[in-house]
């Protein structure tokens, strides 16, 4: 496969340094740092979406595109290394149309609804997802509920690729979902579409963490959406340490209304990198019981 | 053992034999004991390679990608059924679900250029007589239209073959790359010696890698497969790469509609293949060579097996390459439907065992391509150029063509000429002057499609066009893939650029987000014209012209950068989308 860039690699202490131009300014990075990391030091936000700090970059949705001089195409910043004496523009005509088509095409084909800072950039874009004719052709799948701990929403789905890493060899190595198909039929699926307690899937719900668009979501929070009373804003997070094994990792309840209702784990966290297991993401019943059992004989 | 968790269902004893057959001892993991297993994450990596064999031997047996067969593939080969689920569901020729007449041989007809046409009477005609039919994109047979390639069902896949003298062409002295065909037996490897082969492979080791390489650079010679890349470079570029091993590969995926060629030249020529890699491979220091041919072409698969064979049992392939003291190999492998694995990366993706989705570049190809080891991957007519050059010299090669585009060019003529074919010119010919060589245009000329679905249209005013690199770049066209499809004044255009939309609708691989969706709203755009036109009002033309712009800035690859490419021009020729 290709090779891999992200800033985990881009040691800051790395001896050999590359001077890149970011509309215009000159900026210094370590060597092995993307033209993205060269952008965040220079100050300029960037759009991304199916890049993560604790992925490796796939490079597929092209929302992070560039202008870089001598190239005839734009460059996705999120996986392109950065070389001494690029010169890169991120605020072109070119760089702001391409951008603003992806938000349209993404917008005329997907529920976005529940990915804010897509709505944010379509906005600051101009992206216009209502010119596509009357009858855009869109996923329009129902929700598959398989079980209590999460959801998948195939409207919203973007095929990011992140939960297919996060489940493939970024992180859990359970490999239980892959892309499927081909196109605009492309699917994120199991072998066959089995269930998912039929699949490989372990319920460690990284893909549920790592999903942009909310196309995966905890049971417990879509639960809550579908009678109106999912509230983030007045959520309180506690830090934790889970109690299942000596690992260490860090936990962050979302606390709403005294309950948890999604746990996550921080990506800077040096144990987890954002990754939990089943147990520190689901394994929270003992505090507060949310199975009703039957009457003990 | 990696932990792989599998469904209950069991292949058949017929189905492990099969996949068995083509997997053969080369196992993820080998039980040599309840308690002794052999394997582990590096023989897995290694054994991931035969996965797209083994779904063909699967597909063949029982008609589709059954769940127990499947199994049977990914315990062998140690790949999670998920991942593999996704390599099987990306390809055209394999079914994942069990549609009825699945265990029938199926009938493809081809519904792309000229064959469009006549494909519905002959669809109908295979559905009368019980036969199972699939509506097929290109099948690389266009000069003989309606074309129709049968997957067998537990017997051969076939397609027609061709006359021996298949060329318009036969026995014009000057033809340079096509002169054996229809004069050699393609299956005789005395045959193609007695006519002049194998002198270029004994000419390149003797003159050395440095100065085959200084005389590719010298000839010009740039890539015939669509981009133009010049081959001296590439050759060098491997060359001087490090890499445990290093890989040649010749692109045989030909699937650009109207192309037809390196199919003719597999069939009719298959040694000058093997030899020009055997070249490559001894000029760049590569040991492993791999043929990837389209699946649709089971002819030219068996013909280029056939040569491999023979050249191996001759000493020209193996552990010492015609006592170079080299050793070099070459696997054929079968593509499984998929327009994209053209793409280089994809192509390499799809040869390693997973979705032919193409690669980001860079890196390129010559330092991290297959298994990313240094790969010269080249298009069999850019290949079956080396040998002329090897043998003749630079100069002798430049004497033909111009300054920039040397030496001559495959064309792929179809549609309404008087002789559709395989035709050689040098470069510099006008368009006018290959349309006539092809005995002129039947009816009265509307619109050339130059390059492929990829390509563009023109139209009269382009007769006098000289058909060189530069050329058709000045004129903001394209030789791409060497096709020129003819349409006379009776060709529906709007239906034409229709389904060139659609074509790419379905091909797109699906990963980025610009060609997934924007294929899927051009096609949705033409179908709102072809049933609301003649005329396209501004705002729609506007939009055409905002996603074109985006696709070819920000798409990965080739496929989604040209995918509006033919539309647009026909837009802009007027073709389609005016009041008349």
């Amino acid at each position: 496969m290709t090779a891999v860039y992200n800033n985990n690699t881009a040691d800051a202490s790395a001896e050999v340094a590359v001077t890149i131009s970011i509309d215009g300014a000159d900026v210094i990075v370590p060597e092995g740092a993307t033209v993205l990391d060269a952008c965040n030091a220079a100050g300029v936000d960037t759009p991304t979406l199916c890049y993560a700090e604790n992925l490796t970059a796939v490079n597929a949705c092209r929302l992070c595109v560039v202008e870089m001089d001598g190239s005839r195409t734009l460059i996705p910043s999120c996986s392109r290394p950065a070389e001494d004496g690029m010169v890169i523009k991120t605020d072109s005509e070119r760089v702001r149309h391409s951008r603003k088509m992806v938000l349209e095409f993404l917008g005329s084909g997907v529920d976005l609804s529940q990915a804010d800072e897509l709505g944010t950039w379509s906005e600051f874009y101009g992206a216009d997802a209502d010119r596509y004719g009357p009858a855009p052709a869109r996923i329009n799948e129902p929700v598959k509920i398989q079980d209590d701990l999460y959801i998948r929403d195939y409207d919203k789905c973007v095929l990011c690729y992140k939960c297919v890493e996060a489940c493939g060899d970024d992180a859990q190595h359970t490999f239980a979902i892959s892309v499927s198909g081909r196109g605009f039929d492309a699917r994120i699926s199991t072998e066959f579409d089995i269930t998912l307690p039929d699949s490989a899937c372990v319920y460690c719900g990284n893909c549920v963490a790592v999903c942009p668009t909310n196309a995966l979501q905890f049971k417990t929070e879509f639960d809550l959406r579908t009678v109106g009373e999912w509230r983030p804003e007045e959520h309180e997070v506690t830090t934790t340490v889970c109690s299942y094994c000596g690992v260490g990792c860090n936990l962050e309840m979302h606390v709403q209304d005294n309950t948890i209702v999604k746990v996550t784990s921080p990506n800077d966290h040096d144990v987890t990198s954002g990754h939990l297991c089943i147990k520190g993401r689901f394994g929270w019943q003992y505090v507060q019981p949310t199975i009703e059992r039957g009457p003990t004989t | 053992m990696a932990d792989l968790k599998f469904t209950d269902d069991q292949a058949s004893a017929e189905e492990s034999a099969a996949i068995d057959a083509v997997i053969g001892d080369e196992r993820a993991t080998v039980h040599e004991h309840p308690r002794v297993i052999r394997g582990g994450t590096k023989r897995r990596h290694r054994m991931r390679h035969l996965l797209l064999p083994a779904l063909h031997a699967l597909q063949t047996e029982s008609g589709w990608i059954s769940p127990g067969g499947l199994n049977y593939i990914c315990e062998q080969l140690q790949v999670p059924p998920a991942e593999a689920f996704g390599v099987a569901s990306f390809y055209e020729l394999f079914k994942v679900d069990q549609a009825p007449g699945h265990d029938e041989a199926v009938t493809h007809v081809c519904v792309d250029g000229p064959c469009r046409a006549g494909s519905a009477q002959v669809i109908a005609g295979i559905k009368a007589g019980g036969g199972h039919v699939h509506e097929s994109p290109c099948l690389g047979q266009c000069e003989r239209p309606t074309a129709v390639f049968v997957q067998g069902r537990r017997g051969p896949n076939v397609v027609k073959a061709d006359a021996p003298n298949v060329l318009a062409q036969h026995g014009e002295p000057a033809l340079r790359l096509l002169h054996r065909v229809g004069v050699v037996d393609p299956e005789s490897l005395d045959s193609y010696r007695s006519h002049g082969g194998y002198a270029a492979l004994d000419a390149a080791i003797a003159a050395g890698p440095d100065a085959v390489i200084a005389s590719l650079t010298e000839s010009g010679l740039s890539g015939r497969g669509g981009a133009a890349f010049p081959t001296g470079i590439k050759w060098r570029g491997v060359r001087d790469a490090d890499g445990d091993t290093k890989h040649i590969v010749a692109n045989c995926d030909e699937s650009e509609p109207g192309t037809f060629k390196d199919r003719i030249v597999m069939e009719s020529d298959p040694f000058a293949l093997v030899e020009a890699m055997t070249i490559a491979a001894v000029t760049t220091g590569a040991e492993n060579g791999w043929i990837y041919v389209r699946g649709e072409y089971p002819l030219a698969t068996a013909r280029v097996q056939n040569a491999i064979d023979l050249a191996r049992s001759a000493g020209l392939l193996g552990d010492d390459v015609a006592h170079s003291g080299q050793r070099f190999d070459i696997e054929v492998r079968r593509g499984a439907g998929a327009y994209i694995c053209g793409e280089e990366t994809a192509l390499f993706n799809s040869l390693e065992g997973f979705r032919g989705e193409p690669r980001n570049k860079p890196p390129y190809p010559t330092t991290h391509g297959l298994f990313n080891q240094p790969t010269a991957i080249n298009n069999p007519e850019t290949l079956l150029n080396v040998l002329p050059i090897v043998l003749e010299g630079a100069a002798s090669y430049r004497s033909v063509g111009t300054e920039s585009s040397p030496g001559t060019r495959l064309f792929c003529l179809s549609g309404d000429v008087g002789n559709p074919g395989l035709y050689e010119f040098a470069f510099g010919v006008t368009l006018g002057e290959v349309l006539e060589r092809a005995g002129g245009v039947e009816g009265e000329l509307q619109a050339v499609l130059l390059g492929g679905a990829a390509g563009t249209f023109v139209d009269s005013t382009s007769l006098d066009m000289a058909l060189t690199l530069e050329d058709t770049r000045a004129a903001g066209t394209t030789l791409g893939s060497g096709v020129v499809m003819v349409f006379n004044q009776n060709a529906d255009m709007t239906d034409t650029c229709t389904r060139i939309a659609e074509f790419f609708r379905n091909e797109s691989c699906g990963q980025c987000v610009p060609c997934r969706v924007g294929a899927v709203r051009q096609h949705e755009m033409l179908v709102e014209l072809r049933t609301g036109g003649p005329a396209m009002p501004d705002d729609r033309r506007q939009l055409h012209d905002d996603m074109a712009r985006a696709m070819a800035d920000s798409s990965i690859c080739g496929l989604g950068h040209t995918a509006c490419s033919a539309v647009a021009s026909a837009l802009t020729l007027g073709l389609i989308g005016t009041s008349q």
